[in-house]
C-alpha cells in the first residue's frame, strides 16, 4: 500500500506544487492541523493582525506581482472577516485562493462553536466555492481552486475544509490537469469579428481607445501601446487600467470617468469610434448612460462575454483574452501618421483641468504637489497604493503611471481599509522597491492594526497620510449637492460640539488620533508636516529610512477634487473647478 | 415576454443554491422552475421559465455560464418543443356533482386520485393552457386545494 499523508499534510504539499511561496494567514481552533504542518514548511507566512488586512494584502501581493494570492483563516468569526477582501477582489477580477477552516463535518448544520456558513455567504463574491467533502477530493479541489481562480476572467476562490478532513489519511495524487466539464474560458477572439474591428478602425477619424484593468491582467499594455501608436489613437484608461499605458506618452488623455480629465471625457463623448479594451462601462465611467459616447461605434474586446453587452450595446463584440486578439487586431490595422482629431485633442489636454489642485488656500498644504514630489523623487517608478476617498482620486490624477501593475487600488468596489493592508502585500511581493501607501485620514484607521504587521515583517512602506480632518469624498458630496450639512463627516468632531457644524476653523477639537504618536507606539517612525515647503525633505527622510515610515500630512481641510461629473450628469458635462464664493 | 430555458447542471450539493443566488443578485424573475435527474447521471436539468426582455434573457444566459457548476444553457422558447406542467386540484363534490365533474376530468385525459365524502382530487398533465382551462372549468364547484408542478420541457428530435 503507497504511502498515505493527512489531509493537512496534502494542504502543504498541493500549495507546494502549485509554486506558493507566500501565504497571508490567522490561526485558529479548525485550521489547528493546517498551521501544526506550516510551522515546519518552507513557505513564507505573514501574519496579519485581523484577517481583513491578511486578505488584502494577498490581493495587494496578486496584483502587484500578478501571481496568486494565498490566504487562510479559521472557521466562523475568522471566514466572516474574509468577507470584504473577498468582494472587493471579486469585483477587480483578483486572483486569490482563500482557504478557510471549518468545524468537523459531523457537525456541520448544528450551530456548532465557531461555524458560519462560509460558502453560502461568500457565493455571490467569489468566482467559486468549494465545501471539501472528502479528504480524497482535496487534491484536485485545490487544483481546481487555483486554475479557476487564474484563468478566464480572474477572481477568488474559496475552499472551506472541515477539521476532520484535514485530520484523515489518504493517498496523495496530485492531479496533472484539470478537467472541468463547466468551465472552459475561450481564449480566442472571432477572426472575423477581428478583421470587421480593424476595418471599422482603418475607416474612423475620432477613435479613442478606452482601456481597462483586462488590459493588465491580460498583460497586454505593449500590444496596447502598439495599436495606439499604430494607428495613432489617443488611450484613456479606467482607474483600475492606469499604468496600462504610460501617462507620459504622447497620446495618453488619462483617466476618464467622474473624476476623469477633460480631455478623457471630451474625447470620449465626441469620438466616432471607441475601442474598449478590458474593461465594463462601470458607471463611474459612463457617467449618463444615454448620453455616454452617442456620436460613436463601439468595439469591446473582453473575455468575459457577460460584460459584452451588459450596459452598453456593441457595435462589434470580441470575446476573448485581450493580448491574444490585440495582437491579430495589430496585423491588420493600417499605419496613420495621424488621426484626424489630434489638434482637437491637444486643446483639451492643454486645459489641464485639475489645475485647481496646486496649493491649498492660503498657501496651505495641498495634495497635489506631494504626490508629484513622491513621483519626481522615485523617479515614476513607486508603487503607489491608495485608500478610497478623495485622496485616492488625487493620487490617480496627479501621479504619471508608467508600467502596469503599478497602481493599486480598490476601485470596483472601493473598499476604505484596503489600501494599507494591500501595501504590505505588495512590499512583500516586491521586496526592494519603493511603495507608497496614500491614504486618508479615515480609511487609514480601518486597519490601522497592521502597523504592528509592517514593524514586525520590516516592511519598508511609506505611508502618507492626506489629514483633512474629514471623511472628504462624502464631506465634498454633502458641500455640493447637500448645502454643506457636514453630517457625521467631520473626524475632529467630539459629542460636545454643537449638533450642527458646517464651518471648521481654529477653534475645533484637536484631530484624534495623532497618527505620529500611533506609529511611534509600533516603534514605527513618523513625522507631521504641515507646509508646502516641508514636502520634499520630508519625503526624502522616508526614503532614506530602511524601514516602515509615516508621515502625517495637515492638508487643506475642504480641498475637493475636480473635475467631477456630478452624478448622474454626462461626462461632458464637468465641474471644472470650485464656483468662487 | 416569457421563456423557456434548459440549464443542464452539475448534479451535486448547492448547485440549486448557486441558481437561486444568481437570480436574486441579478434581479432575474422565475416564473417557475423544475429541477431533476437525467439519462447522465453526474447531471441534473433544471427547466426555468422566466420573465423579461430579450437583452434581459441573453445577460441570464451569460451570467449562467459563468457558474462553474452549469454545464449547457439552451433558450428554447422558439425551438419546437414538447412541455409539460402537472397539477393536483382538490375540488369540492357532492353526489350531485361527482359525475359532472368526472366528465370534464375525462375529456381533459385527467385522471381522479383519490375520492372523499365532500372532495375529488384530480390530476390533470398537459401544457400550461390545458391547466389553466381545467382550472377555470372546475372552479365553480369550488376548488380547495391546487398545486402545480413546474414545467419540463424537451425539443424535439430532428424528423
Ligand atoms: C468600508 C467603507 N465604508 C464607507 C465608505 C464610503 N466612503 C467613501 S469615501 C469615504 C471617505 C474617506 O475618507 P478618508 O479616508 O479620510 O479619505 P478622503 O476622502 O478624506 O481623502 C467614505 C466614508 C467606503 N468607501 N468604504
Ligand atoms: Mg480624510
Amino acid at each position: 500500500m503507497s504511502k498515505r499523508f493527512t489531509g493537512a499534510e496534502i494542504f502543504i504539499k498541493s500549495l507546494s506544487r502549485e509554486g506558493v511561496e507566500t501565504i497571508f494567514g490567522y490561526p485558529g481552533g479548525t485550521v489547528l492541523p493546517i498551521y501544526d504542518k506550516l510551522y515546519d514548511a518552507e513557505f513564507e507566512h505573514i501574519l496579519p493582525h485581523h484577517e481583513q488586512g491578511g486578505i488584502h494584502a494577498a490581493d495587494g501581493y496578486a496584483r502587484s506581482t500578478g501571481r496568486i494570492g494565498v490566504v487562510i483563516a479559521t472557521s466562523g468569526p475568522g471566514a466572516t472577516n474574509l468577507v470584504t477582501g473577498l468582494a472587493t477582489a471579486y469585483m477587480d477580477s483578483v486572483p486569490l485562493v482563500a482557504f478557510t477552516g471549518q468545524v468537523p463535518s459531523h457537525m456541520l448544520g448544528t450551530d456548532a462553536f465557531q461555524e458560519a456558513d462560509i460558502t453560502g455567504i461568500s457565493m455571490p463574491i467569489t468566482k467559486h466555492n468549494y465545501l471539501v467533502q472528502k479528504t480524497e477530493n482535496l487534491a484536485r479541489i485545490i487544483k481546481e481552486a487555483f486554475h479557476i481562480a487564474s484563468s478566464g476572467r480572474p477572481g477568488p476562490v474559496l475552499v472551506d475544509i472541515p477539521k476532520d478532513i484535514m485530520l484523515q489519511e489518504v493517498e496523495f495524487v496530485y492531479p496533472e490537469q484539470v478537467d472541468l466539464r463547466g468551465y472552459k474560458p475561450n481564449y480566442r477572439g472571432h477572426p472575423l469579428q477581428i478583421k470587421k474591428a480593424a476595418e471599422k478602425i482603418n475607416q474612423c477619424r475620432r477613435p479613442v481607445l478606452y482601456a481597462g484593468g483586462g488590459v493588465i491582467i491580460s498583460e497586454a499594455s505593449s500590444e496596447l501601446r502598439q495599436l495606439a501608436e499604430k494607428a495613432q489613437i489617443p488611450v484613456t484608461t479606467t482607474l483600475t487600467g492606469l499604468g496600462a499605458f504610460d501617462e507620459k506618452n504622447r497620446l495618453s488623455l488619462g483617466m476618464l470617468g467622474m473624476h476623469g480629465s477633460t480631455e478623457a471625457n471630451m474625447a470620449i463623448s465626441h469620438a466616432d469610434l471607441i475601442i474598449a479594451v478590458g474593461c465594463r462601462f462601470d458607471d463611474r465611467v459612463t457617467g449618463k448612460l444615454e448620453e455616454f459616447a452617442q456620436e460613436a461605434d463601439i468595439i469591446h474586446i473582453d473575455i468575459d462575454p457577460a460584460e459584452v453587452g451588459k450596459r452598453v450595446a456593441i457595435d462589434i463584440p470580441i470575446v476573448g483574452d485581450v493580448k491574444g486578439i490585440l495582437t491579430k487586431l495589430n496585423e491588420q490595422v493600417s499605419e496613420k501618421s495621424s488621426n484626424g482629431w489630434g489638434s482637437q485633442i491637444q486643446e483639451w489636454q492643454e486645459m489641464d483641468c485639475r489645475r485647481c489642485n496646486s496649493t491649498g488656500k492660503n498657501g496651505r498644504l495641498s495634495s497635489r504637489p506631494i504626490i508629484e514630489e513622491i513621483d519626481s523623487l522615485t523617479d515614476g517608478e513607486a508603487f503607489i497604493v491608495t485608500e478610497v476617498g478623495q485622496h485616492q482620486m488625487w493620487a490617480a490624477q496627479f501621479f504619471n503611471y508608467n508600467r502596469p501593475r503599478q497602481f493599486i487600488t480598490s476601485g470596483g468596489l472601493g473598499t476604505m481599509g484596503y489600501g494599507f493592508p494591500a501595501s504590505l502585500g505588495v512590499q512583500v511581493g516586491n521586496r526592494e522597491a519603493p511603495v507608497f501607501l496614500l491614504a486618508g485620514d479615515g480609511s487609514f484607521q480601518m486597519n490601522i492594526q497592521e502597523l504592528a504587521t509592517a514593524a514586525k515583517n520590516n516592511l519598508p512602506v511609506k505611508i502618507v497620510i492626506f489629514n483633512n480632518q474629514y471623511l472628504g469624498m462624502v464631506r465634498q458630496w454633502q458641500e455640493m449637492f447637500l448645502d454643506r450639512r457636514y453630517s457625521s463627516t467631520c473626524l475632529r468632531r467630539r459629542s460636545d460640539c454643537p449638533p450642527q457644524c458646517s464651518e471648521p476653523d481654529e477653534g475645533c477639537p484637536e484631530m484624534i488620533p495623532d497618527f505620529t504618536k500611533v506609529a511611534q507606539a509600533y516603534g514605527i517612525k513618523a513625522e507631521k508636516i504641515t507646509k508646502p515647503e516641508e514636502v520634499r525633505a520630508a519625503l526624502e527622510r522616508a526614503l532614506a529610512e530602511p524601514g516602515p515610515y509615516l508621515l502625517d500630512c495637515l492638508i487643506e481641510v475642504e480641498e475637493n477634487v475636480f473635475p467631477m461629473v456630478p452624478p448622474g450628469g454626462s461626462l461632458y458635462e464637468m465641474i471644472l473647478e470650485e464656483e468662487s464664493e | 415576454m416569457k421563456h423557456t430555458v434548459a440549464v443542464q447542471v452539475a448534479n451535486e450539493s448547492g448547485v440549486l443554491a448557486r441558481i437561486a443566488s444568481l437570480f436574486s443578485r441579478r434581479g432575474f424573475n422565475i416564473e417557475s422552475l423544475s429541477v431533476g435527474q437525467t439519462e447522465d447521471e453526474d447531471v441534473s436539468r433544471i427547466t426555468l421559465v422566466v420573465c423579461g426582455s430579450q437583452k434581459d434573457l441573453e445577460q441570464l444566459e451569460k451570467q449562467l455560464n459563468k457558474l462553474i457548476v452549469v454545464y449547457k444553457v439552451s433558450n428554447i422558447t422558439n425551438d419546437p418543443a414538447v412541455s409539460r406542467s402537472m397539477a393536483f386540484i382538490k375540488v369540492r363534490a357532492d353526489y350531485s356533482t361527482r359525475s359532472e365533474i368526472i366528465q370534464i376530468v375525462d375529456v381533459f385525459r385527467g385522471e381522479i386520485v383519490d375520492v372523499a365524502n365532500d372532495s375529488v382530487m384530480v390530476e390533470v398533465t398537459g401544457d400550461e393552457g390545458k391547466i389553466n382551462a381545467m382550472e377555470e372549468l372546475l372552479e365553480p364547484y369550488g376548488i380547495i386545494e391546487l398545486v402545480r408542478t413546474g414545467k419540463i420541457a424537451m425539443t424535439r428530435g430532428k424528423k
